[in-house]
Parts: structure tokens; C-alpha cells; sequence
């Protein structure tokens, strides 16, 4: 299904990384595809098509993010494919990859087989599903990873838990080499975690709350690509989040390791001090708003250093892209102690802006157009699809961005079915304000309001 | 006493050493009372107070309910493994259930750290922090302060020396915040597996910690050496499955408060333990019930002070629910 009109995007700066473009543009559509990104067009539309007006606007391919829980099925109390897929297009994504840790497991190629039909269906952007590294994400034996790779998946993860067996991990990446696919592992040493529940540090003592040893992720890190050299396949880290980590994905690459490397926007933006509940102030004295339940996912904010760290990483393109690790979680799963809250932030609706305001870009070295190619270009190839790129042929995804529109984050006004965003109440500037998905608008702030 | 009242007790970090110094004040007034034949006064009359623990306790427990009830309050004591808590129901909603119920205060017990904090946000009581996790526990600190203060005076300059489970403690962390609020020294050893990673053994810790001046000891006897204060933490058996122990026996050597240990302490100094105490473990028999033992002296003092805490949090005229 796509739209058969012609659509001309006009007067906007058009960045697609990809082709090296940053400059002022029209992009044409006709029949879902990209037609061409042509000079301009002087204000006036041309003739037969529908005209967008893009002035003031950047104009990016849909964004691709690889790291996404829909919750569905299983959870759709969190989040639903429909809801998902809305927050999705309302942050500028046009293609989402689902996580398997739904219920049932996406570990096999019915289950797949489901969740693309229904995706088709009801989703608004386009899905595509992982598998399961494991049989039930139990890390023991092997999910059918051809069957799975026959089906559709673009890689395996069992995200959510790591693949703590090193035998395993080795086994899924030699068997992975055949279908082309990468190995997402989740990668935290759970002896290490030994029940920590936020960063290890300064913050974590203070509050009385169990820390985690950045170690327990760089340790497997580590571990997870020797294991690729040793294999030859290809390992792609998720939500990358330590000093260490970052050293070990250099050498590993200096090395010729076959890896590649996310960050979510929240490790880019936001520090263990949030948990204070203040803004990532750090308070004279511990208060009602502290133990803000919001700040708590896996991998946990970690320091400034850590922070600072990843910024450089990923403008220097060592990490090679970024993306959302969405987790929505229903409202009793957050209004509770710290102790008993679930893992993880809401996203997506808030990924571009909240990066685009809270990092200083000038100062970190971190150029729009790098900010966009990691959530286009580079995502794009990753998968090895035809995505990410304002390319002739292309499917016609494009994201409008008014780099100058502040707005203030108000979790009920989420598209997404669950409010967990730590960035409640904060203003941010940037904003996508329209998503074109296979040449048709999939959201329009100015429609939706 | 206190010109602005506060609604809560959630520990010591937001409180001035002169707010400190009024909550002992009045605990003075109110061991006497508590030392009385006849031990009532109608001071909280009327007053509903709930004591809601999640973690098994006697000292604490009895020691809230026995100070509410000489202020005259009415005290109902709820232990979450025989309430609703065990049938699945959620912290809120337990606390909405309780709050229905016009209460005045709130003391709370729970291991996880910062529920008190979690309960102030969604309740008009006033909540009182009777230890959680391994954050605070604030009225145990207070009666620690209250008991220094009755046998050494001013505090400023003395040397407090914290030896045992510093990781999980929170004992440790409220007691570092309040002796250093009275200008004490605060010195902690204990095993580097007990510590957090950023604290290292042989160093004074930095503002960034959030434990400025803190010293870190390189070992037991670095930290008694000369001190005025030695508080003893109790070390838990699980310490030693989890691996932060080889053997409970092996602490009790390199770590135990024992006699000689004491002698390295200046002449006259104390002797603490918040309880309740593994006798020949992280102390010795004899220095616990020895003359420069003050352990059960914190005891009795614990209902003074917390006689103190409900007054200031509850008494008319100071409640939340009043004019409500």
C-alpha cells in the first residue's frame, strides 16, 4: 500500500547523509517512491503535485530505529503495534525493529510471521521484527534462527537478558555468519549486577540504592567481541553505555572486528544524577522527588564522564548510530519504590529533540548532520535495506523537523500508550513536526496538534 | 523550637544543626517524662499514629509505639507479612487505604531504600522514616547524637569511628550526615568489600562523594586510634554468602570491637551499637556490657527522642490535617 499522488516537499534544508546532501532542496515523491531531490523550486509548486511547504524546516529521511519494544503481543497494556507505530512516526521514525521479548517469545517464524501481518495492518511506519537468539529468550539452546531469518528477522537478540553463557554466544555467532544477520546481545554480566539497581557511584550511595559496576557491562562487552573475532560473524552492541566499553569497541575495530555500536538517547543526554528527580541537578539534601523511578532502565545513566564519552564516541562515528531502546511500561510498573520499578524510558516521541537540546552539539563536535546520519544512514546500514536515504527509488520516508520550535514534554500527550519518560515537565526545542511514510503523512503536528 | 514545622522525617540531610539541636532539646523534657512512675501526658491526645513495617523489628517498633503512647496518641501497629501487603496489594495503594483512615503520621519501615520518600509524596500524613533499605534511618542517628551529646557535650571536634557493614548500613549513612552536621570527625572502616567503590581505603573523601571529609581507614585500628566514639554495625550472616566475607570468624578478628581495641580509644570514650548486637562477632562480650558501653543507654533514649520526633511532627497546631 502506498500513495499513488505526487508530493513536493519544498524550500526545506534537506540532510541526507547518505548522499552528502545538506542544502536547501525540494524533494519529490510519486507513487510511495522518492523522485528525485531536485534544486528549487522558488516557492512555487510544481505542476500535479501536492505541495508541502518546508521553509524553516529540515527535511531527513524517516528515521530507522533498531532497537524498539513494541510489547505486542503480549503486553499490550504497555504498548500495542498501533500505539507503538504512532509514537514511532510522531518522533520521526519510519521504521522500527521490534524486540522479541514479547509474550510469546518471537523465537519462532509464526510468531514473526504475526507480528508482520498485524504490523502491515495496524502499524503506520514500518516494522521489522528481530528473533530471539535463544528458544524462549532463555538463554539455553538456540532459537530456529533460520527458520527466523527465512521469516524476515533483521538480526537476533535476546534484549532484555543477556546471553550469559559464553558457549551459547559463541555458537549463536558462528551459526549467524551463514544468514548475514547480526547478534544483538544484551550485554551485562548479571553475577556483576548482583541485584544493582542505578549506576555505582556517588549518587547511588547517597540514595541507598544498589549499584551497578559499569564493569558488569564492559566485562561482557569484551567478551562479545573476542567471541565475534573468534567467529568472524557480526555483533551488533545495543544501548552501549561505558568508558570501557567504548575503549573495547576501538581496539575492536582497529582490529578489523566485524562490530557495530547504539546509543540510546537518554545515555547521550542524561546522567545517574537524575535520579535525584531534579533535572540532573544534584540537591543539598535527598527530597520527595528523588528515587525517580522514570530515570531507572538497563543499561542505567551513568556518569558525566561516561556521557561525555559516548557524545565523542558517536561524532567520531566510533559508535556507529543511535537508537531508542523504547520501553514503555504501564504506570503501576513506575508509580512504586525504585526497587520494585521496571526497567526502561519511553523514547521515542522525545529521541531527536531531546538530543538536539540537551547535548550541546557545538561544544560536544557533534554536527546535525552526523546527529541525523546516525538515525538514518547509519541504522539503514546496518539492516542492509534500501532505508535511511532520500535516494531516486527509494521508499518515500521523510522527516520534517522544525529546528526552532520549542515544546514542552507532557507524558499524558504521548502518542505512546505508557508516560515513562524522566524528561516530564522539560522543555525542549527541535521538534519533528511531520512524517511521510511511503509518501503518505503518517503525522502532522499541525493536523494533530 | 522549630519556626517552620516540617511535615516529614525522612532523614537528617535536610535538617540544620540548629534544627538538630531543638529536636534533642525537647528530648530532654521528654525522657523525663518517659522516666516518670506515672509515664502519660496528653500532649498527642487524639492523635492517630500508624507504625507500617515491612521489615521485621522490636526495638524500633516498640520504641515508636511506646512514644506515641506516653504522648497519649492512639497507635496502631501494622506488620505487612500479616497485612494486605501479603495478598499483593501495592505500596500505594496500602498507603491510600491508610490515609482514608485520617491518620496523623506514618512511621515507616521498608527495605527498600527511598519508599518513605515514595509514601510522603502520596500522603497528608506526616511521614516518619523508621529506616529504609540501605538509605537512613534517622531517628536511630538522633538518638545516637542525643547520647553523645549527655556523656561528652559539645560534639565539635570529637572523633566518631563507624566500624563495620558500611555498604548496607544505614545506620552508617544517617550517622555520617549527623555527626558531621555537630562538627564531629567521622572516620569508617570496615572490610573493602563493604564499601562503596568510589571510597578507598587511606583517603578523606571529596565533595563529589557527597560525604565530604569522611575519612576512610586503612584499617580498624587506624580508625579507633584516639577516637571518643566507637560504634560497632551489625554485620549479617548474608554478608558472608554473598562473598563479602570469607567467615564471620575472620571478621570478628580483623574487624571485631573488642578490649584492646578500646584501650586504643581515647580515655572515656564510648561505646555504641544500634543494635540488635551478634555478641562475639563484630563485638566483643565483655566491652558490650564493659563501662564504656552506652548500648542500652541508646535504648532508653530511643523513646525519647522519637517522644520528640511525633510531638514535633504531630503536636496540635502542627499537623498537616489541622484546619484540613
Amino acid at each position: 500500500m502506498a500513495a499513488r499522488n505526487k508530493l513536493a516537499i519544498t524550500g526545506g534544508r534537506v540532510i541526507d547523509p547518505a548522499q552528502g546532501i545538506d542544502r536547501v532542496a525540494d524533494v519529490l515523491i510519486w507513487n510511495g517512491k522518492i523522485e528525485q531531490v531536485t534544486g528549487m523550486s522558488n516557492g512555487k509548486t510544481p505542476d500535479g503535485y501536492e505541495r508541502i511547504d518546508a521553509s524553516g524546516l529540515i527535511v531527513s529521511p524517516g528515521f530507522v530505529d533498531l532497537h524498539t519494544h513494541l510489547r505486542d503481543p503480549g503486553q499490550e497494556w504497555k504498548e500495542t503495534i498501533a500505539t507503538g507505530t504512532q509514537a514511532a512516526a510522531r518522533g520521526g521514525f519510519t521504521t522500527v525493529c521490534a524486540m522479541p521479548n514479547t509474550d510469546p517469545v518471537q523465537d519462532t517464524a509464526s510468531v514473526i510471521d504475526d507480528v508482520m501481518r498485524r504490523a502491515e495492518a495496524d502499524g503506520v511506519v514500518r516494522v521489522l521484527p528481530i528473533g530471539a537468539i535463544s528458544v524462549g529468550q532463555k538463554g539455553k539452546r538456540l532459537a530456529p534462527m533460520g527458520e527466523l531469518a527465512d521469516a524476515g528477522v533483521i538480526g537476533f537478540s535476546d534484549d532484555g537478558n543477556p546471553v550469559s553463557d559464553a558457549n551459547l554466544m559463541r555458537q549463536a555467532l558462528a551459526y549467524s555468519v551463514d544468514l548475514g544477520l547480526p547478534i544483538i546481545n544484551h550485554a551485562e554480566d548479571k553475577q556483576l549486577v548482583a541485584g544493582g539497581m542505578m549506576n555505582a557511584g556517588p549518587v547511588a550511595t547517597r540514595l541507598g540504592l544498589a549499584g551497578v559496576a559499569a564493569e558488569a557491562e564492559t566485562t561482557m562487552v569484551t567478551r562479545d567481541l573476542q567471541l565475534a573475532e573468534l567467529t568472524g560473524a557480526r555483533l551488533h552492541i545495543p544501548h552501549i553505555s561505558t568508558v570501557g566499553s567504548i575503549m573495547a569497541l576501538r581496539s575492536a575495530k582497529e582490529r578489523g572486528i566485524n562490530a557495530t555500536a547504539e546509543v540510546t538517547p537518554h545515555h547521550l543526554t542524561l546522567t545517574d544524577e537524575w535520579v535525584y528527580g531534579q533535572q540532573g541537578e544534584v540537591p543539598e539534601s535527598v527530597g520527595p522527588g528523588s528515587y525517580d523511578t522514570n530515570t531507572k532502565v538497563n543499561p542505567p545513566l551513568r556518569s558525566r564522564a561516561d556521557v561525555e564519552a559516548l557524545i565523542e564516541a558517536l561524532s567520531e562515528r566510533l559508535i556507529d548510530i543511535i537508537a531508542t531502546d523504547h520501553a514503555p511500561h504501564a504506570a503501576t510498573d513506575k508509580i512504586c519504590t525504585y526497587n520494585e520499578a521496571a526497567h526502561g524510558i519511553n523514547v521515542l516521541e522525545t529521541a531527536f529533540s531531546s538530543i538536539f537540546t540537551l547535548v550541546d552539539l557545538d561544544s560536544a563536535g557533534l554536527s546535525l548532520v552526523r546527529l541525523i546520519e546516525s538515525l538514518t544512514a547509519g541504522p539503514a546500514a546496518i539492516l542492509g535495506r534500501d532505508l535511511g536515504t532520500l535516494n531516486n527509488g527509494f521508499s518515500a520516508d521523510v522527516t520534517l523537523i522544525d529546528p526552532e520550535m520549542k515544546w514542552t514534554v507532557d507524558p499524558e500527550g504521548l502518542a505512546s500508550k505508557s508516560v515513562n519518560t524522566p524528561l516530564a515537565g522539560i522543555e525542549l526545542t527541535g521538534r519533528v513536526v511531520a512524517t511521510i511514510y511511503r509518501g503518505m503523512t503518517v503525522f502532522d503536528l499541525r493536523a494533530h496538534g | 523550637m522549630m519556626a517552620d514545622p516540617r511535615r516529614h522525617l525522612l532523614d537528617l540531610d535536610d535538617l540544620d544543626a540548629s534544627e538538630i539541636e531543638g529536636l534533642l532539646n525537647s528530648a530532654e523534657g521528654m525522657l523525663e517524662i518517659a522516666g516518670r512512675d506515672i509515664r502519660k501526658t496528653p500532649a498527642l491526645r487524639g492523635k492517630t499514629i500508624i507504625t507500617l513495617f515491612f521489615e521485621n523489628s522490636t526495638r524500633t517498633r516498640v520504641s515508636f509505639e511506646q512514644a506515641g503512647k506516653i504522648l497519649g496518641a492512639d497507635v496502631i501497629n501494622v506488620a505487612a507479612s500479616t497485612s494486605s501487603v501479603s495478598k499483593g496489594e501495592s505500596l500505594l495503594n496500602t498507603v491510600k487505604t491508610l490515609e482514608a483512615m485520617q491518620i496523623d503520621a506514618l512511621v515507616v519501615r521498608h527495605p527498600h531504600s527511598g519508599a518513605p520518600y515514595f509514601i510522603a509524596n502520596h500522603t497528608d500524613a506526616a511521614v516518619v522514616n523508621a529506616g529504609d533499605g540501605t538509605h537512613a534511618h534517622p531517628t536511630q542517628s538522633l538518638l545516637d547524637l542525643f547520647t553523645v551529646r549527655k556523656h561528652l557535650g559539645d560534639l565539635a571536634g570529637k572523633k566518631v569511628a563507624i566500624v563495620g557493614d558500611i555498604l548496607y548500613s544505614r545506620v552508617a549513612r544517617s550517622d555520617i550526615v549527623a555527626f558531621q552536621k555537630m562538627g564531629a570527625e567521622v572516620v569508617v572502616s570496615c572490610p573493602n568489600t563493604l564499601l562503596p567503590d568510589e571510597w578507598k581505603p587511606g583517603t578523606t573523601l571529596g565533595k563529589e562523594t557527597g560525604f565530604e571529609n569522611l575519612k576512610i581507614a586503612r584499617n580498624v585500628d587506624e580508625a579507633v586510634e584516639g577516637a571518643d566514639v566507637v560504634m560497632a554495625l551489625r554485620i549479617q550472616q548474608e554478608r558472608q554468602e554473598a562473598g563479602h566475607l570469607p567467615s564471620l570468624r575472620e571478621y570478628s578478628n580483623r574487624w571485631g570491637i573488642n578490649a584492646r581495641r578500646m584501650a586504643m580509644a581515647n580515655v572515656g570514650a564510648l561505646l555504641m551499637h544500634p543494635g540488635p548486637m551478634n555478641e562475639g562477632i563484630e563485638i566483643a562480650s565483655d566491652v558490650a556490657h564493659g563501662v564504656q558501653s552506652v548500648i542500652e543507654e541508646q535504648v532508653r533514649n530511643g523513646v525519647a527522642v522519637r517522644m520528640a520526633v511525633l510531638y514535633a511532627l504531630c503536636a496540635p497546631g502542627r499537623s498537616s490535617r489541622n484546619g484540613a
